[in-house]
């Protein structure tokens, strides 16, 4: 299984202190925290992206290529890569350039972005939102699977004997996720093709991601891709940890009441106990998080959110210690003994150009 | 006898409020006029000031907490709705429109709706239909043709005409018309696939 963290790169006060961080500092931020992601020894790092303040993630790729290029190991991922807005085309070069870079090191999680300004900027309208995501999307699988694509639609200009380049590495498209909260008919994209389905979890109650990782995993089935239980499933998750659970409940709560996403509406208890938030002590993250399978099966990724609502650098780091030192070991170990041996691991580069080789010399 | 169900929306805020007294009153001559219908009409009261915070934690976080969603699937599964606002400047009150707010803009199509509302002073009766009757409209329930204002002489001496208790049985009874030739309510599944993929793609 999995482990990492994912950013929304939001630039926020810190409601303790006051202090606003700048572009530059939060940008070099997010840096120093990816690299510490993998230092602790967490698998996946993925960066949101956003047109609008107080975001600073417009240009995911720029971003992430500059993380490839200090770390190892460490999985560049998406959270997520608006499908919507975004030229197919240009996802499709910024994306396999990336793979080139980091040696493999990348998938992507699509999302549709719910912020309706944006989308007139580029030409778009929110209300075709789910059209635009299953087009710009056929599109995209066709352009990384395809050397010359011929293609016609609806909201691009037609192709004509296009190659986008480069190629993706060793010819094998990043994997690709599908991300969103309560749309069915993205459940049924990711199962179409046979790709992971990504359930933000975070800001809804587990009943609802429930219901989406149960259809996810039924339509995985229906097109042939496997048995329910071998389709590939990704959560979000949010904590905030101390040793004593009462120390993590004073410090986070000022962020969390201040939060731009929920700030101002419920108490953080409420909030806790309707949502996966968990703020408390490892050994209560270790005991939620295990919990999760519960209601969604053995899945294949998890992904904290971390660096949010003004937490300075200092505490994210620290948070990044607790969770790679006591938290995910236990996890993984937990997971694992737990997991049947037909459940499949998240694709990786490796794996799938095994899968491909295998499959060229049974063909050949 | 056919099982049917009613809720009732009371936005009253103290208690016990004119508002609720009302909606119970409307609540009871719909149990009769059901009944009469050959209907066992089961009631279900849902007083929003119970559910304020949840409510303007909904608006923020995009998600009902428990007891709303609760209340919020009572409402789209109702065979019947009896809905009931105090007038707070020349309109429902905000409370009244903050749950109508959150309501799924399809649970309420085609579903019978008696429209309400209490004040201090008669010259507010006409918001019901120049504010009520509207929302409802969008909603694209059925909002049967007489609604039930009652201001504060309503409930003392000068009420010994009967003039609202008719209104009452008159609007209750156009409710359990409405109920009574319809099939019982059925809930949309918010997660069920609508479009085959195949479309989707095309």
């Amino acid at each position: 299984m999995q482990f990492g963290i994912f950013s929304v790169s939001d630039i926020t006060t810190d409601p303790t202190t006051g202090h606003t961080p700048s572009e530059a500092e939060r940008i070099k931020n997010i840096v120093t925290i990816a690299k510490h992601a993998e230092e602790v020894g967490l698998d996946v790092f993925a960066l949101g992206e956003h047109h609008n303040e107080p975001f600073f993630s417009s240009s995911p790729t720029t971003t992430l290529a500059y993380i490839a290029a200090q770390t190892d190991k460490l999985l560049l991922s998406t959270a997520t890569t608006l499908i919507t807005t975004n030229d197919p085309v240009k996802i499709a070069e910024d994306y396999a350039m990336l793979q080139h870079l980091s040696d493999g090191r990348v998938d992507l999680m699509m999302g549709r972005g719910n912020t309706g300004p944006v989308y007139p900027w580029f030409g778009k309208d929110i209300r075709a939102g789910i059209p635009l995501a299953i087009e710009n999307y056929s599109l995209l699988h066709k352009l990384w699977r395809e050397h010359v694509v011929d293609w016609q639609g609806k909201y691009r200009t037609p192709l004509q004997s296009f190659t986008s380049t480069p190629r993706p590495l060793d010819e094998v498209p990043p994997f690709v996720w599908h991300g969103s909260i309560r749309s069915p008919e993205i459940a049924e994209q990711a199962a179409f093709y046979g790709d992971g389905f990504f359930a933000n979890h975070i800001f809804w109650p587990a009943s609802h991601t429930q219901r989406m990782i149960e259809l996810y995993r039924q339509r995985f089935a229906h097109y042939g891709h496997g048995d329910p239980d071998q389709a590939i499933v990704g959560l979000g998750g949010q904590v905030f940890m101390r040793k004593n659970s009462q120390d993590a409940v004073k410090e986070f709560r000022p962020y969390f009441d201040n939060a731009p996403v929920y700030g101002h509406g419920p108490s953080m208890e409420d909030f806790t106990r309707e949502t996966p938030l968990t703020v408390g002590s490892p050994q209560q993250v270790i005991d939620r998080t295990l919990g999760f399978r519960d209601y969604v099966g053995d899945y294949q990724r998890q992904l904290f959110l971390m660096d949010h609502a003004g937490l300075p650098l200092k505490t994210v780091l620290e948070q990044l210690d607790i969770l790679g030192e006591e938290v995910v070991p236990v996890l993984r170990k937990e997971f694992a003994a737990l997991k049947p041996a037909h459940v499949p691991d998240a694709p990786t580069h490796a794996s799938l150009l095994a899968k491909k080789q295998a499959k060229e010399e049974v063909s050949a | 006898m056919k099982q049917r169900t009613l809720v009732v929306v009371s936005a009253g805020l103290s208690q016990p409020s004119s508002t609720r007294l009302l909606a119970d009153q409307l609540a009871a001559a719909a149990v009769t006029a059901a009944a009469e219908r050959g209907i066992e009409l089961h009631v279900r009261t849902i007083e929003l000031r119970d559910l304020a915070h949840d409510i303007t934690n909904h608006l923020l976080t995009g998600f009902p907490p428990g007891a709303l969603k609760d209340a919020l699937d009572a409402v789209a599964g109702a065979d019947g709705l009896i809905a009931v606002s105090p007038i707070f400047t020349a309109s429902y009150s905000g409370l009244f429109k903050s749950f109508f707010d959150v309501v799924d803009k399809d649970a309420l199509v085609d579903k019978p709706v008696l429209i309400a509302a209490t004040a201090g002073t008669a010259r507010h009766s006409l918001a019901l239909e120049h504010a009520l009757r509207p929302l409802f409209g969008y909603l694209r329930a059925v909002v049967v043709p007489t609604s039930v204002f009652a201001a504060s002489d309503d409930w003392g001496a000068d009420s010994s005409d009967g003039f609202l208790q008719t209104r009452i049985v008159r609007g209750a009874t156009e409710l359990a018309t409405e109920i009574d030739r319809r099939e019982p309510a059925t809930v949309a599944d918010p997660f069920a696939l609508t479009v085959s993929f195949e479309d989707l793609l095309k």
